[in-house]
């Protein structure tokens, strides 16, 4: 194969992998048949797909905790007024799947949301998400900042710390996070170094 | 596929156990001759070029935990079947030392996610006991092995560029990519440092070499198997070719359990589970060739017992599972500050570094014996599980884009900035070096322990000495040499003594050699110098058992190399009625 029909080839193959999603029902089987060793399907054998359909059918955090969930993400990672933030991203379901999938997160983010709501009763005679808005900042304030933040905080530092990491994680593995960053790998390309002008910016070139 | 071995006993030419590269590369030489073979792998069939096994190009929101490497221990979209834990195939470990075992069950092993590093070894490489009096040195040199190189080149195909440094042979190369701008960088600051920064040697397709096997398109990925077969992996570069003669019968989900031998002592087949349906079969076959891994084929020869090999098959020396060593390993990374806010455009390349640094200090004085080389990483990589994480040790650290320095951590508008500010500004380093192999770092039958097949499992000992430990301070004194070349700041604390330095465990580097060594002295080895067994004239290991020592190079080339050459040995040795 020529490089240039690979290329064909595999845009192609990347389109219709972006419809696959949609295609869903081609793929019905007409009887179950039990999987066996040699079953794969998008890249996962008949075991990791039973797995990861099993963890998402399973529920964990409760409406409460992911409503404050999703309000503490969209703090975290705001739309802009050219990109959407937490929300859009659906961050709030990714962090709902890999608590599940990875228990080490389980206790220190139900355990953590519950500090704050704890924290936001005593000072302010609310649950986080029912505080307003300003009373909602004025928690943020005193947990956002590790090297700022009262010792009697710590524990709240910590979760905020831990909330921080996974919204960004679920934001920048995003179609929109992706755009925000400005990522443009991941298709087929043809490398030929780094650009003339960006050579020319830090003083490099492929002579020396 | 059908197992009726039992009902039709078909005699093959060879049966093969493993299809990684030593059994792939087996099969291939052999079946091309016109050998029957019988190719016994113990996971599925996989074709990286199948839709339904394809993860190369997917997004990270593909995966439901993008990509996070909880299950397949290198990612959601790697292409590696299998991991350090599998279930029901458990291994054990003696005296309280560490040693983690990485399998991968599927056609083509390990060769569908590695590195694609192919590094010949060099004359010193086989020879190491003369310079340092430690270990043996190989009963074979460089010359004995450059022919199968040369053939490996060239059949597999590898980029790299000529460079004429002692001990660091060059190939026949096709053009390396060139060097990203942190790579650029890493030129220059190496030659600040006196440090060697050269292109690297990977076996990824810049050209294409034949009508099967496409060119790179340069998307990074070569550890999830490439759909353009661009990159060598056993099971598109050389089984599918192998099973196209026509001569190859591949058994998958077929776990090897035993080699049979008869009164002679001579081996007569292979008896394997079937993972399906949990039935026991025998592959009868003139010659057996393992190729399992180096502790997977020594552990078949140790429950291959018989009246005539009584301490297992190949092991009257009792050498067999000893001189087990993996590559040293210990990283660090760095954060550059003159690149943030970097301009954006695809930096993807090939999957890999574009440059390393081949270990530079022979015949230097040092407190620690062989060598390292340096692997880079860094760049605009695509993001997934993990991105972003640990912010809060970073933007209260280094100026955002207004040029303040913030309070740490944070949330909001300005927070979302900082992750684009600082995206791609870091980059890292891990050394590969060359442990020294020791009788007392082995594996051997747990006399307690089965796996689920019923098969009797490995119990590792081994323990890193104070060569290795040394040689890993060596390489953090060097990270911080090169880091400081580069205007950069390190990342984190430097590991110490308390963590011999940031010293990987012991299997953690996937290059373990040594448990079948080849020698003249049947007495102090199980292979001689043709990978053939002293104690079984038709039984033949073509993985890295076979290694003297392992050099600081990483191993498959040199498992390729050997293997052709073994290969070629049994035609050999066929055509004169020998075998």
């Amino acid at each position: 194969m020529k490089r240039r029909d690979t290329l064909k080839a595999l845009s192609l193959g990347t389109l219709t992998a972006t419809i696959a999603g949609t295609e869903a029902h081609a793929d019905v089987p007409k009887k179950a048949v039990p999987p066996s060793l040699s079953d794969f399907k998008n890249g996962k054998s008949a075991a990791e797909l039973a797995r990861d359909a099993k963890i998402a059918a399973e529920k964990f955090f409760t409406l409460h905790e992911l409503q404050t969930i999703r309000v503490l993400a969209d703090y975290i990672i705001p739309a802009d007024g050219q990109f959407g933030g937490a929300t859009e991203a659906k961050v709030a379901e990714f962090i709902e799947f890999i608590v599940k999938d990875m228990p080490q997160h389980q206790t220190p983010m139900r355990g953590g949301l519950l500090w704050l709501d704890t924290a936001c009763v005593k000072q302010f005679g609310k649950k986080f998400v029912a505080c307003p808005k300003a009373q909602q900042i004025q928690m943020l304030d005193q947990i956002a900042y590790p090297g700022q933040a009262k010792p009697e905080m710590s524990q709240g530092v910590a979760f905020f710390n831990l909330m921080r990491n996974l919204t960004a994680t679920g934001y920048f593995t995003t179609e929109v996070g992706f755009k925000y960053l400005g990522y443009v790998g991941n298709r087929p390309n043809a490398w030929d170094g780094v650009p003339e002008d960006v050579l020319k910016q830090y003083g490099l070139s492929y002579d020396s | 596929m059908s197992f009726q071995i039992k009902e039709q006993p078909i005699v093959y030419d060879v049966c093969i156990v493993g299809s990684g590269a030593g059994g792939g590369m087996a099969a291939k030489v052999l079946a091309e001759a016109g050998a029957k073979v019988a190719l016994i792998e113990a996971g599925p069939w996989y074709d990286p070029a199948d839709p339904k096994y394809i993860t190369q190009l997917k997004n990270p929101w593909e995966s439901p935990r993008r990509g996070a490497g909880n299950h397949r221990p290198f990612g959601d979209f790697d292409a590696a079947w299998g991991g350090w834990e599998i279930d029901g195939e458990p291994y054990t470990r003696k005296s309280g030392t560490q040693f983690d075992w990485f399998r991968s069950r599927m056609l083509g092993g390990r060769t569908n996610h590695w590195g694609r590093i192919s590094l010949r070894f060099g004359p010193l490489d086989f020879k190491r006991k003369d310079v340092d009096g430690l270990g043996d040195n190989w009963p074979i040199g460089y010359e004995d092995v450059k022919p199968y190189y040369d053939k490996v080149d060239r059949l597999v195909g590898v980029f790299g560029s000529i460079e004429n440094i002692e001990n660091e042979p060059d190939g026949l190369f096709l053009p390396p990519p060139k060097p990203r701008l942190h790579e650029l960088m890493l030129k220059q600051a190496g030659k600040k440092a006196g440090i060697p920064v050269i292109p690297s040697r990977l076996s990824i397709l810049t050209k294409p070499i034949n009508k099967d096997r496409g060119a790179c398109f340069y998307c990074s990925q070569c550890s999830r198997g490439c759909q353009a077969y661009a990159d060598f992996s056993s099971s598109s570069v050389l089984v599918k070719p192998a099973v196209k003669t026509g001569n190859v019968k591949v058994f998958t989900n077929a776990m090897a359990r035993e080699v049979i031998t008869n009164q002679d002592g001579r081996a007569t087949g292979v008896s394997f589970v079937d993972k399906n349906n949990l039935q026991e079969y025998t592959v009868k076959a003139k010659i057996v060739v393992l190729a399992a891994s180096a502790c997977e084929s020594a552990r078949l020869l140790m429950n291959s017992k018989s009246s005539r090999h009584t301490k297992g098959l190949g092991n009257s020396s009792g050498v067999l599972g000893k001189y087990l060593h993996d590559s040293t390993g210990a990283s660090r990374s760095a954060f550059l500050p003159h690149l943030v806010d970097r301009k954006r455009y695809n930096e993807d390349g090939v999957g890999g570094m574009h440059v390393y640094t081949p270990w530079w200090l022979n015949g230097k004085k040092l407190d620690f014996p062989r060598g390292y080389h340096i692997e880079y990483g860094g760049g605009m990589g695509m993001p997934g599980y993990g991105f972003g994480f640990g912010m809060e040790n970073i933007n209260g650290k280094y100026p955002n884009k207004e040029g303040k320095i913030k309070p740490a951590g944070g949330y909001g508008l300005s927070l979302k900035e900082d992750y684009r500010h600082f995206y791609g500004a870091n980059f890292g380093m891990a050394g590969r070096g060359e442990a020294i192999a020791r009788e007392d770092n082995f594996c051997e039958i747990d006399p307690n322990v089965v796996d689920k097949y019923g098969i009797p499992v490995l119990r590792f000992q081994y323990t890193w000495s104070e060569h290795e430990i040394k040689q890993a301070k060596h390489m953090q004194d060097t990270f911080e040499e090169i880091i400081a070349a580069m205007g950069g700041i390190a990342n984190g604390s430097k590991p110490g003594p308390e963590s011999n330095y940031g010293l990987a465990a012991p299997g953690r580097i996937i290059h373990e050699v040594g448990t079948t060594r080849m020698g003249d002295d049947p007495s102090k080895s199980v292979t001689n110098r043709y990978s053939q067994l002293h104690d079984a004239d038709n039984v033949f290991v073509v993985d890295a058992g076979t290694f003297v020592s392992q050099a600081d190079k990483n191993p498959t080339w040199t498992i390729l190399a050997l293997s052709m050459r073994a290969s070629e040995y049994i035609i050999d040795q066929r055509k004169k009625a020998n075998l």
